[in-house]
């Protein structure tokens, strides 16, 4: 299983498509490596310096609709390739959302009042994320503070993040 | 209780529900292009598990970069290329017969009523003009159904859309469905599938449905879904008049997967086009839509006609109708793309590309490329295009540029004034 805990990215911005998680131009990419320094390449949003703030960063928390448009799984990539194994949300994209636990990434969905609450509390100070898989608890902690927040994920998204994805759940079962 | 459509070809293809409302169903076709492919072929080919559950439901076309344009290009379309032949995929289309993927597999008669079809293509949405079920999945989802010939769906809820009102002269199908992301947002049906039913559907052609299920996307949807009808019949003909005695039991079987009058929706909109202007989109999402009377100050850098969402025959017959006896601005570069071979040689036929080239357009083969900035017409920092795609998102067409989406009509008069303008076809108030 993939490691879901670490320092957080926080990016405020609603509808981040998967254009600007990965730009079309590096679909020609063969190998996920290459992706690497290309993640938010596109992304307009004040005060974010793409290659400064994604560097050792593990957890995205962002607002509603990430990863709207194509159904490159380029998007996951490029986000796994830089360490980034969850994205926390509002909401995602279906097909977006879909490929994370494909791949055995987590695409975690809160309330918009909880995210509101985590962006006043944490943004802008250096935060770090533990998830606790057994409780459904991420802890967030920054400067001495601490809150929790509970989450949860079906079944079914639970066991492809348990066998790693969808291909072998698929291939020995149908 | 009644069904929705989704709901019952979800129910006639029903393999598993693994747990809560996940569904997993079986797969009438798997299409495949040379983008999304290689890496999951890579994939089964690295677990041991290079095959495929059914060569004769699996598709696959070259449609994004062709000709290929690099050596990276050039290796996606070899890997898929000799796949196709070492698993005998009898229905492959390399250059010179390729088309881009929405367009030419519903050409070819692919796509029936009732059926379920996955590509690693987001717009695949598109089929569901054909009373589909046909949704966009990542490379793992499409690996599975390579393999398996089945996916996992969250069980389907539907909006219902009810189109009503005459539309109005020099008004299209990409209007209608600009203006319906515009009220929905880009958030607004995701996870929702949506059934386009009213008169206007019912008064649209195939070529025109196929415009307004492919944006279904753009406001998050899952799928857009037309009913069928002896519109749907005529279309499919060719292709099944050896299966059915006549047109009119052929429309008895898919009348089948109509909604039931009693059938549940999470939501049901009236959305009256009577009044609708041309629109376009003004921002980098294709929610930010405007009329094209607002827009009419902005200068255009490219004009580019093609894509799965414009870039058939009637789409190009449309633009040719305005773009005739006139020429584009020097200040424009303009880019037609016909969708498929079969879209190419009627519109030679037509006279429509003699139109297009008297214009001074450059007419290009059948590809993907500029709508998602890879080839044929990628953009320069600053420049703007009006464009008949389906995405204006920052980025979309090449670094820095900017996108305007509209329809055909609205793109050929652009293309001669040299600013977003509303085409000589559309006449406030006057009815078609």
């Amino acid at each position: 299983m993939k490691n879901f805990s670490g320092k957080v990215l926080f990016l405020d911005k609603s509808d981040i498509n998967t254009d600007e998680i990965i730009p079309a131009k590096y679909l020609t990419e063969i190998s996920k490596k290459a992706l690497k320094p290309h993640l938010l390449e596109d992304l307009q949003l004040n005060g974010f310096a793409q290659g400064k703030d994604i560097q050792g960063k593990s957890v995205i928390i962002t607002r509603a609709n990430f990863g709207c448009g194509s159904s490159r799984e380029h998007a996951p990539w490029a986000l796994e390739v830089n360490g980034i194994n969850m994205v926390i949300a509002e909401s995602f994209a279906r097909i977006f959302r879909q490929n994370m636990f494909n791949c055995g990434m987590m695409a975690v969905e809160l309330p918009g009042r909880t995210i509101n609450h985590i962006f006043q509390v944490f943004s802008g100070k250096e935060t770090f994320i533990e998830t606790d898989l057994e409780k459904n608890i991420f802890i967030l902690k920054a400067d001495g503070l601490e809150e929790k927040a509970g989450f949860s994920i079906s079944d079914f998204d639970r066991s492809l993040v348990a066998a790693g994805g969808w291909v072998e759940y698929a291939d020995s079962k149908y | 209780m009644g069904k929705t459509v989704a709901e019952k070809i979800f129910d006639s293809h029903f393999v598993d529900n693994p747990s809560g409302d996940i569904h997993v169903i079986s797969l009438d076709a798997v299409f495949c292009h040379e983008i999304t492919t290689p890496v999951a072929i890579n994939d089964l080919v690295s677990r041991n598990k290079d095959r495929v559950f059914d060569p004769d439901k699996i598709k696959a076309v070259i449609d994004h970069v062709t000709p290929a344009k690099d050596s990276k290009t050039a290796m996606q379309g070899k890997i898929l290329r000799d796949w196709a032949q070492r698993h005998n995929i009898r229905d492959f289309f390399d250059i010179g017969r390729n088309g881009v993927c929405h367009a030419i597999f519903p050409e070819k008669g692919f796509v029936r009523p009732g059926h379920t079809v996955i590509m690693g293509d987001s717009h695949t949405c598109t089929h569901g003009a054909f009373c589909a079920f046909a949704a966009g999945v990542g490379s793992t989802d499409l690996e599975v159904g390579i393999l398996k010939g089945v996916c996992a769906f969250h069980y389907p809820s539907t909006i219902k859309i009810n189109i009503v009102g005459k539309m109005p002269a020099g008004v299209y199908a990409k209007d209608v469905i600009l203006s319906i992301i515009g009220r929905l947002g880009v958030n607004g049906a995701t996870n929702k599938v949506i059934e386009f039913t009213g008169p206007a559907v019912d008064a649209m052609g195939m070529e025109a449905r196929m415009t307004l299920c492919n944006m279904a996307i753009e406001a998050g949807g899952t799928c857009g879904i037309c009913y069928p009808d002896m519109t749907t019949v005529e279309y499919l003909w060719e292709f099944i008049k050896d299966k059915y005695p006549t047109k009119e039991k052929a429309f008895e079987e898919f009348k089948k997967f109509s909604p039931d009058p009693d059938a549940e929706y999470h939501d049901v909109i009236e959305h009256d086009i009577s009044r609708l202007e041309p629109v376009v989109t003004f921002g980098f999402k294709p929610d930010q839509v405007k009329p094209v009377k607002e827009m009419e100050k902005t200068k255009v850098d490219q004009v580019y006609i093609g894509s799965c969402t414009n870039g058939r025959i009637e789409d190009l017959r449309i633009a040719a109708q305005v773009l005739k006896g006139n020429k584009i601005s020097d200040s424009v570069r303009g880019i037609i793309s016909p969708a498929t071979p079969k879209v190419f040689r009627m519109a030679m036929d037509e006279g429509i590309l003699k139109i297009f080239m008297d214009a001074g357009f450059c007419v290009t083969n059948p590809t993907c490329g500029a709508c998602l900035g890879m080839s044929n017409g990628v953009l320069a920092e600053g420049e703007v295009c009006a464009s008949t795609t389906n995405r204006n998102f920052n980025g979309r067409m090449g670094k820095g540029g900017m996108v305007h989406l509209m329809s055909p009509a609205t793109a050929a008069a652009s293309a001669i004034s040299g600013h977003i303008t509303n085409s000589s076809l559309y006449r406030a108030g006057k009815e078609l």
